[in-house]
């Protein structure tokens, strides 16, 4: 399988290429456009604050790119926020794949939210084999609001949508690679879509 | 429902596991690797390695050891120990390390901690902070605990904060090594004082330990080493008593 992640300088990448060699597969970076067109799935990492990263995804065009992807796209955590329409974070405008905004969790709970939250309202292949109520390791300082796109939520401060879809492309707030056995099955699931 | 973190600590020198592991069945309870995948096996939310001999010299020792065990094990891990430069914390995250965790260097020179939380983003920045009561105040130490300072943990943590930590590692001397139970009631003020996720350290003995460090310390997380290591409470039970208590853990 030809699996590429968007390189674009976003953190952890390690973390996500090494769950995917525990799946037997190898992920390989890339910024160059043509290669990720041609890649049979394409994961969209993020790790950091949202329009120093919408800039460097600019200066590489990869803005133009990411939105006329065929295959299954993955964005994690900043990347699925990033995929969104505009995120209060550095007030910054999304690639509007997601029909949907990203907002700040208020001071009323601990921000970040940071550890072991459930995932309900399952739906989409990309949860095949995982229940209700699973775990999903999460570290994150806003949420995208639920909406109709959403595939999974997560109970913190509020309801939110904690994975979207929309035609191709998903996202997941939480980090799979770093989600014990139960995010193994959803990595498993993408790269059966 | 966001559930409390049960986080074992890993004592490292020269990139192997050292005092105190004593686990039954392991054929290498020295390698970091084996232990850490043990851990993830059976309920630990994550793990913090600490190099408690952290120099120059050995550095690219411990980026080798963080990045083994970021191949092999599916739970998140913080990597602590003599941290004080960017290219350092760089090099960590690079080799998969989730969360880094600086003290002294933050308290000698406190902008350490904007300049890693704006490069890297607060979510992976964890200031431990050493403290002891002391005559009714409770004043950080650097170096392991070892030298006072003349900073208040109160007023420090809220200064951490403000510069952009996104956890603190908070450890009572006072407690570290009595298993006599976690400093609670600083604990309980610290989370009413600060809007960050805090990890309780030092004191864990018993299973109660934990259940009032979530209870009456409001803490979000719980810290302990040889009570996981020799298998005193084993992390498959402690859950399920905290379960039984009511409180939220990921079973």
């Amino acid at each position: 399988m030809n699996l590429k992640i968007v390189n674009y300088g976003a953190g952890n990448i390690k973390s996500i290429q090494f769950a995917f060699q525990r799946l037997g597969y190898e992920a390989v970076l890339t910024n160059n456009p043509e290669q990720l067109l041609k890649a049979d799935k394409v994961i969209f990492p993020g790790v950091g604050e949202a329009s120093s990263a919408m800039k460097k995804l600019k200066e590489s065009k990869l803005d133009k790119v990411i939105p006329e992807l065929k295959q299954p796209v993955l964005g994690i955590c900043l990347g699925m926020q990033l995929m969104c329409n505009y995120t209060e974070e550095g007030e910054t405008k999304g690639l509007g794949i997601f029909d949907v905004d990203v907002k700040r969790f208020s001071n009323t709970v601990k921000v970040p939210q940071m550890g072991w939250n459930t995932v309900k309202n399952l739906k989409s292949d990309l949860f095949k084999g995982i229940d209700n109520d699973s775990y999903m390791y999460l570290v994150h300082s806003f949420y995208a609001e639920n909406c109709c796109q959403a595939i999974a939520t997560t109970d913190y401060e509020l309801e939110y949508a904690s994975a979207l879809e929309n035609d191709n492309f998903f996202g997941v707030q939480f980090h799979p690679e770093k989600s014990g056995k139960t995010g193994e099955v959803l990595l498993k699931n993408f790269l059966q879509l | 429902m966001l559930t409390k973190r049960i986080v074992p600590c890993l004592d490292i020198k020269d990139g192997r596991t050292v005092k105190g592991v004593n686990f039954v069945d392991l054929r290498d309870a020295g390698d970091p690797v084996v232990l850490a995948k043990q851990y993830a096996e059976v309920g630990a939310d994550e793990l913090v390695f600490l190099d408690i001999a952290a120099t120059l010299e050995n550095r690219s020792t411990t980026l080798d050891m963080v990045l083994r065990v970021a191949e092999q094990v599916n739970i998140p891990f913080t990597v602590g120990g003599g941290i004080s430069s960017i290219e350092h914390v760089d090099a960590l995250l690079k080799n998969g390390a989730d969360k880094v965790s600086i003290n002294s260097s933050a308290v000698k020179r406190p902008e350490l901690i904007n300049e890693l939380s704006n490069k890297f983003g607060s979510q992976c920045i964890v200031v431990a902070i050493d403290a002891m009561l002391i005559h009714g105040e409770w004043i950080v130490h650097l170096a392991g605990g070892t030298i006072p300072t003349e900073i208040k943990l109160f007023d420090w943590a809220i200064e951490v904060e403000q510069r952009g930590a996104g956890e603190i590692l908070f450890t009572s001397m006072n407690h570290d090594g009595t298993k006599s139970g976690f400093a609670n009631e600083a604990l309980s003020k610290l989370s009413n004082l600060i809007n960050i996720p805090i990890i309780a350290s030092g004191g864990a003995g018993t299973v109660k330990h934990f259940v009032d460090a979530f209870k009456k310390g409001k803490a979000d997380a719980a810290l302990a080493a040889s009570v996981f290591h020799f298998g005193e409470i084993p992390i498959v039970e402690l859950k399920e008593e905290l379960k039984q208590q009511g409180i939220p853990v990921r079973i």
